[in-house]
């Protein structure tokens, strides 16, 4: 006897519920994996954060900061495959540590750079009128700052004022707090923009005035109606801002006013290399390679999320 | 049908925009009357239709009556709640008793949220089921109602079609079981087919539940078929407000007649032999509306002293309102 299938959506759902169907998130995510150059840049992304958090496995961060006069300069070789520096530190060991504070430092200012955009944007676009003025002049004064010079002068005030911080079972001197501190505080006014650029426009749908017309607080109008929709550019700002911030601790660094040694980053490891250039360029190399690859990677990726974000592409 | 108790009451309700220029020190440079002055009672069980053309305030009216504008001056009074100064549990109880329904049905459901949660929203916001499953159930129950598949309630809004939005739209709109709902042109956005259906959807819930509608739409042939009362409006107020037949077969007003008189009428002989009013020039703006009878300009049987004096809002017959001083009372009236 032949039975007829029913068809499979009544079949998984017990007849009663379909099940849901992919989210947003999951239809972005197939998006996103179709995305050739975003994807191998993901994997790289992830190799460059195996390398500098699962490298502390293999060094200890005594050995990164050991120094040994005699072995100075020496160029790659078996015992130090990245070379060592002025004072004989090993590279590869200082790479691996240095990493772990620059990819945080971009990591971290970023959340800051986030909290204050999203909060001054949303309150900018969703409530308009004089709040709107006011904020939004903030944030153009803000603007219009040079934000290295602006790094610098806070750089040199903050210095030697924080206090250190453990995290992990590992010591930040203050001064990766403070830059952390002043990446962040300095680089919202871009997001806080984009973020009221549209909140202005969502606020307007008819969707926000049903729920008006429902009751639903302001607070829950912004949170979780117009901010899920403003998701996209968020996260594209976010990812390209912390490949701005990796860069920003790099130059602050190199101008010797950021994270003080001995604690390594890739930006103040450069620093230490500019009488070297050209006769001992392994001190530059290796931590500018793995700069180079972050930054490049996580650019890619924002751009993969980019389009992986937009709704009105589809999977096919 | 209609009682005679009022369950909304509008007096005198207006709506001003004002324009604003500058950065920081802002000054008004002009104000738009959007509504200036409007009045009428709606009936517990019956359909109120707002007819008058794009950018006349039909939609001002609708979001000012339920508090979503903050209105110039002028009283709304629903269910016994004076919306213009309700406050706290007054303005929840408002919430929960009236709501609206929306034109574009790609704009008024969040692209972001499920089903379940856009028609479980007035739910969880009045706390009328706080139990999630009994939620959901409540959702399932009100999707059926509209006519969708109570299957349906994890599903997003981009996978139906815009029939079915509405019908969503519907739904959320009854989940706070609500007296009275404002439609701002609910079916405007649809296709003919599928307007047939969203009206006679919305006539079989107004005849379960006891429902009273403010329609706004301009579909003239569409509200005679599902409103009892028209009201007409122009330039941000209105002109004639009569039961349904009377205005559609006697209308007094000089600009319904014309509004009327261009209604397609299907049969040709009809068509031919009717006389087209045609309106001379374009509405005025609503910045500076023309003094005295705001239709002067371009009514045609207008006289000197119509572009003086306001024409009071007034009775011409029983039931029968109207604002114009050339259309004589009913004898005996």
């Amino acid at each position: 006897m032949t039975t007829i299938e029913p068809p499979a959506r009544i079949g998984l759902a017990g007849g009663d519920v379909e099940a849901p169907p992919l989210s947003p998130g999951q239809m972005a995510w197939r998006r996103f994996r179709r995305h050739k150059l975003a994807m191998a840049n993901a994997v790289l992304l992830i190799l460059l954060f195996v390398y500098s958090f699962g490298g502390a496995f293999v060094y200890s961060e005594a050995y990164a900061n050991y120094n040994d006069t005699t072995k100075r300069l020496q160029p790659p070789s078996w015992e130090h495959p990245f070379g060592t520096d002025t004072i004989g530190r090993d590279i590869l060991a200082r790479t691996i540590y240095g990493g772990q504070i620059s990819l945080l430092i971009g990591i971290t200012a970023v959340l800051v750079q986030l909290v204050i955009g999203i909060l001054i944007g949303a309150l900018a676009g969703y409530y308009g009128g004089l709040l709107d003025s006011l904020l939004m002049r903030f944030t153009e004064a803000v603007l219009t700052i040079p934000g290295l010079f602006l790094l610098l002068i806070m750089a040199k005030y903050f210095t030697g004022k924080v206090p250190d911080i453990t995290l992990l079972g590992r010591t930040y001197s203050g001064s990766v707090v403070v830059i952390v501190l002043i990446i962040g505080l300095t680089s919202w006014p871009r997001l806080a923009r984009i973020v009221r650029a549209e909140f202005l426009a969502l606020k307007e749908n008819d969707f926000i005035t049903a729920a008006r017309a429902t009751g639903t607080p302001n607070s829950q109008i912004i949170f979780r109606h117009i901010l899920p929709n403003t998701v996209a550019p968020i996260v594209v700002t976010a990812t390209l801002s912390v490949a701005g911030a990796i860069i920003s601790e790099a130059y602050i660094s190199f101008l010797g006013l950021g994270v003080q040694p001995p604690t390594a980053t890739w930006g103040n490891m450069i620093t230490g290399s500019t009488n070297y250039i050209e006769g001992a360029p392994w001190l530059w190399f290796f931590p500018g390679l793995l700069i180079l690859l972050t930054v490049l990677s996580i650019n890619f990726v924002g751009d993969g999320l980019r389009d992986a974000l937009d709704p009105r592409s589809r999977p096919e | 049908m209609e009682t005679n108790e009022p369950l909304v009451r509008v007096r005198n309700l207006k709506k001003h925009f004002p324009i604003r220029r500058g950065i920081v020190f802002e000054r008004t440079v002009g104000i738009v009357q959007a509504v200036d002055g409007v009045s009428y009672d709606i009936y517990r069980g019956e359909t109120l239709g707002l007819v008058g053309e794009s950018g006349c305030g039909k939609s001002t009216i609708g979001r000012t009556m339920l508090g979503l504008y903050p209105p110039t001056a002028g009283s709304v009074n629903i269910a016994g709640i004076e919306v213009t100064t309700a406050r706290g549990a007054q303005m929840r109880l408002l919430r929960r008793k009236a709501q609206m329904i929306f034109q574009d049905p790609f704009a008024s459901l969040n692209p972001r949220w499920t089903v379940s949660a856009i028609v479980g929203e007035p739910l969880r916001i009045h706390n009328l089921e706080p139990d999630r499953q009994r939620r959901d159930e409540r959702v399932k129950e009100l999707l059926e109602l509209v006519g969708l598949s109570g299957r349906h309630v994890n599903r997003f809004p981009h996978e139906f079609s815009g029939g079915q939005r509405q019908r969503i739209g519907i739904a959320r709109a009854l989940a706070s079981n609500p007296d009275f709902i404002v439609c701002d042109e609910p079916i405007a956005a649809l296709d003919v087919s599928i307007q047939a259906q969203v009206v006679n959807l919305l006539e079989d819930l107004q005849t379960q539940l006891g429902l009273t509608y403010l329609f706004i739409a301009h579909d003239l042939s569409m509200v005679r078929h599902i409103c009892d009362r028209v009201a007409v409006m122009y330039l941000g107020g209105l002109v004639e407000l009569a039961a349904s037949d009377v205005l559609y077969e006697h209308p007094l007003h000089p600009y319904t007649q014309a509004l009327l008189s261009a209604v397609p009428v299907a049969d040709p002989k009809v068509a031919r032999k009717r006389q087209r009013i045609v309106l001379q020039g374009d509405v005025p703006s609503p910045i500076n509306p023309p003094p005295g009878c705001r239709f002067h300009t371009r009514c045609p049987i207008a006289q000197p002293h119509c572009a003086q004096v306001v024409p009071e809002w007034r009775q011409a017959q029983p039931d029968h309102w109207v604002a114009c001083h050339e259309v004589e009372p009913k004898q005996g009236f």
